[in-house]
């Protein structure tokens, strides 16, 4: 518990009857990189998204950079300030520019000056390499550069800890790549912490310190990438990797 | 913002006539039902037009000296007009003094346009309409700097009218906003309270609203305090409009995807900063066709406080009509103030479509979810 920057003691979640997370006991170091697999209607994307209360818990804990999340406005914005979160279909805001987009967290939310916010959001358009659409709308690019854009946005309030939840899943196979080549140099060049939800197994091969195999909103199986791809122990799982991997 | 140059391909001239003739028969005589009609159609226009143009113009009478004159003419009397415009234009105010309120609609009206034209924004046009209401009033008023006080009962006409259209938008717009919010508030006492309002303000006419406020309201209050009666106007269309303008803006709301509210939770943005920098804009975006048509409606609507004897400019159009010496020119005077609130309206909605166009052209193609 000590260094773990989130941590989810016995979390459970229902959707009306349905039981949506189990019991979800999680620790994750700060600087670790942790890619969340499992079938659709697994709960993933539920957790994930309980972590900076898009949805909320029912009952056990949940600590984020040591403080607790619960139903108190101020503390759930404090946390969101430390959380980043690239969503599957992007959630720009299409009425405005891209620029606009970056700076709009750092002015309102840090209440940075705009012309730092301006100079920070023009260094991470260029880390995601699309510094040349600063000033277009996000209608006007292709979904790739949209995420990357997205990526861009969340970064731009330096977060402590980045969720992503299936970047790559709403995107045309050729621009899986550049989204993902943006993620793993993110992931190698900054220790920063995140949490993946993705199917993209090379991704996980490559940059993943430990994956996280969910069924029926359960953590079915976690282990270190090699370990969980080479010899999964359980049969779930290896159900799961067969149907995934080819 | 870049503007495309626009696409002046030269034609030559029989080229663009044939390419109209083409249009024309497309549109018109397609079909045996649209040949039909398109004969129909000519055939009342045929009709009617000699009629019209000669009751308009031909036989029409713009100097007669008197009505006996006027009246001898079998057109229209435009001399009429001519001889009470300034009446129907500016009401009863003083004669010598209507020069007033001319200024102060044309600077009503010129300080639309500036906030038409977008040239000035945020402060400085906060900062405008400040000088320009308070000149406004002065005008008005008068009681300083050498101009003779007249007293609020005395004004009427065009400069009325705008009044209460410019101050019930200015106020009923982002009254409407707040309600809409409401509605869709997750807190039960404040969403109990906007619905109500709005529920109750939508089932009662606004005539009786106006009758509310300038026979009913005097009522309650206590002996010796009163709100002036064009104040109380004013607020009843202010509610009126705001509870039609909540709705719409409501419809707006709801057409905001999730993800734009996740988009901004996720970036921390408080629920003000997301409804005012995320929400709110997009929203209203999709709904400026019918919240033009509600502001269309509220400046028409404004001639219904005729009822309470405020005399806007279809009030002071029927006080030109009183003269003994020039009645029975009806139909022309309806026609002249018909065509005031025409050219107005469709300056509204003319201007609407530019803003449409120019805001869809900003981002083109419509993104992801």
């Amino acid at each position: 518990m000590s260094d773990a920057i989130v941590s989810l003691q016995n979390v459970n979640k229902w959707y009306g009857d349905f039981h949506v997370l189990r019991n979800i006991n999680l620790e994750v170091a700060k600087g670790e990189r942790i890619v969340i697999c499992g079938p659709s209607g697994s709960g993933k994307s539920t957790m994930i998204r309980c972590i900076n209360r898009l949805e909320e818990h029912q009952s056990g804990v949940i600590q984020v950079d040591g403080t607790e999340l619960i139903n108190d406005l101020r503390r759930i914005e404090a946390i969101r300030r430390e959380v980043g979160m690239v969503f599957q279909h992007f959630n720009l805001f299409p009425h405005l520019t891209v620029l606009e987009n970056l700076v709009l967290g750092p002015t309102w939310v840090l209440k940075q000056p705009l012309a730092q916010a301006e100079a920070l959001a023009m260094k991470y358009l260029e880390r995601v390499r699309i510094p040349d659409q600063a000033h277009k709308y996000p209608g006007q690019l292709s979904g790739g550069q949209q995420q990357r854009v997205a990526i861009a946005r969340s970064l731009c309030m330096t977060p402590k800890i980045m969720l992503f939840d299936e970047p790559t899943s709403a995107l045309d196979p050729e621009m899986v790549k550049e989204v993902l080549d943006v993620m793993v140099s993110l992931a190698l060049e900054s220790r920063m912490t995140m949490l993946c939800v993705t199917h993209e197994m090379g991704f996980a091969r490559k940059v993943a310190d430990r994956v996280i195999f969910m069924d029926h909103g359960e953590i079915v199986e976690q282990g270190k990438p090699d370990q969980f791809f080479g010899n999964p122990q359980t049969d779930r799982a290896r159900q799961f990797l067969s149907q995934v991997v080819h | 913002m870049s503007s495309t140059p626009p696409t002046a391909a030269p034609q030559l001239p029989f080229a663009t006539a044939r390419m109209s003739w083409r249009r024309i028969r497309e549109s018109i005589l397609h079909s045996p039902a649209s040949v039909l009609g398109t004969v129909l159609v000519v055939w009342l226009i045929l009709m009617a037009a000699p009629a019209l143009l000669n009751w308009l113009l031909l036989k029409a009478s713009f100097t007669a000296p008197d009505a006996r004159t006027c009246r001898e003419a079998s057109g229209a009397c435009w001399s009429f007009i001519r001889e009470k415009y300034r009446l129907i234009l500016f009401g009863t105010y003083p004669f010598d003094q209507q020069w007033r309120p001319l200024l102060a609609t044309l600077l009503l009206i010129g300080s639309i346009v500036v906030t038409g034209v977008q040239r000035l924004r945020g402060r400085g046009l906060i900062v405008w309409w400040a000088l320009a209401l308070a000149t406004v009033a002065w005008l008005m008023w008068g009681g300083l700097f050498g101009l003779t006080f007249v007293e609020n009962v005395r004004w009427g006409g065009l400069p009325l009218t705008l009044m209460l259209s410019v101050f019930g938008i200015a106020f009923a717009f982002p009254f409407g906003v707040c309600l809409a919010l409401g509605r869709r508030s997750r807190m039960p006492a404040i969403k109990a309270i906007c619905v109500g309002y709005i529920e109750f303000i939508r089932g009662v006419p606004l005539i009786s609203l106006l009758f509310m406020s300038s026979v009913m309201l005097p009522l309650f209050l206590p002996e010796g305090f009163s709100i002036d009666k064009l104040l109380r106007a004013q607020i009843a269309i202010i509610m009126f409009a705001a509870a039609y303008i909540a709705e719409i803006v409501r419809g707006g709301l709801q057409s905001i995807p999730k993800g734009q509210y996740e988009g901004a939770d996720s970036i921390g943005l408080s629920y003000w900063q997301q409804m005012r920098k995320v929400i709110v804009p997009q929203a209203l975006k999709v709904v400026i066709p019918p919240l033009v048509s509600t502001f269309i409606a509220l400046f028409k609507d404004t001639s219904l406080v005729v009822i309470i004897g405020i005399f806007d400019l279809t009030q002071s159009a029927k006080a030109a009509l009183a003269d003994p010496a020039w009645s029975g020119f009806g139909v022309e005077a309806y026609l002249f103030i018909g065509l005031i609130y025409f050219a107005f309206c469709y300056c509204i909605s003319k201007y609407s479509s530019t803003l449409e166009r120019s805001l869809a052209r900003e981002q083109q193609a419509s993104p992801g979810r």
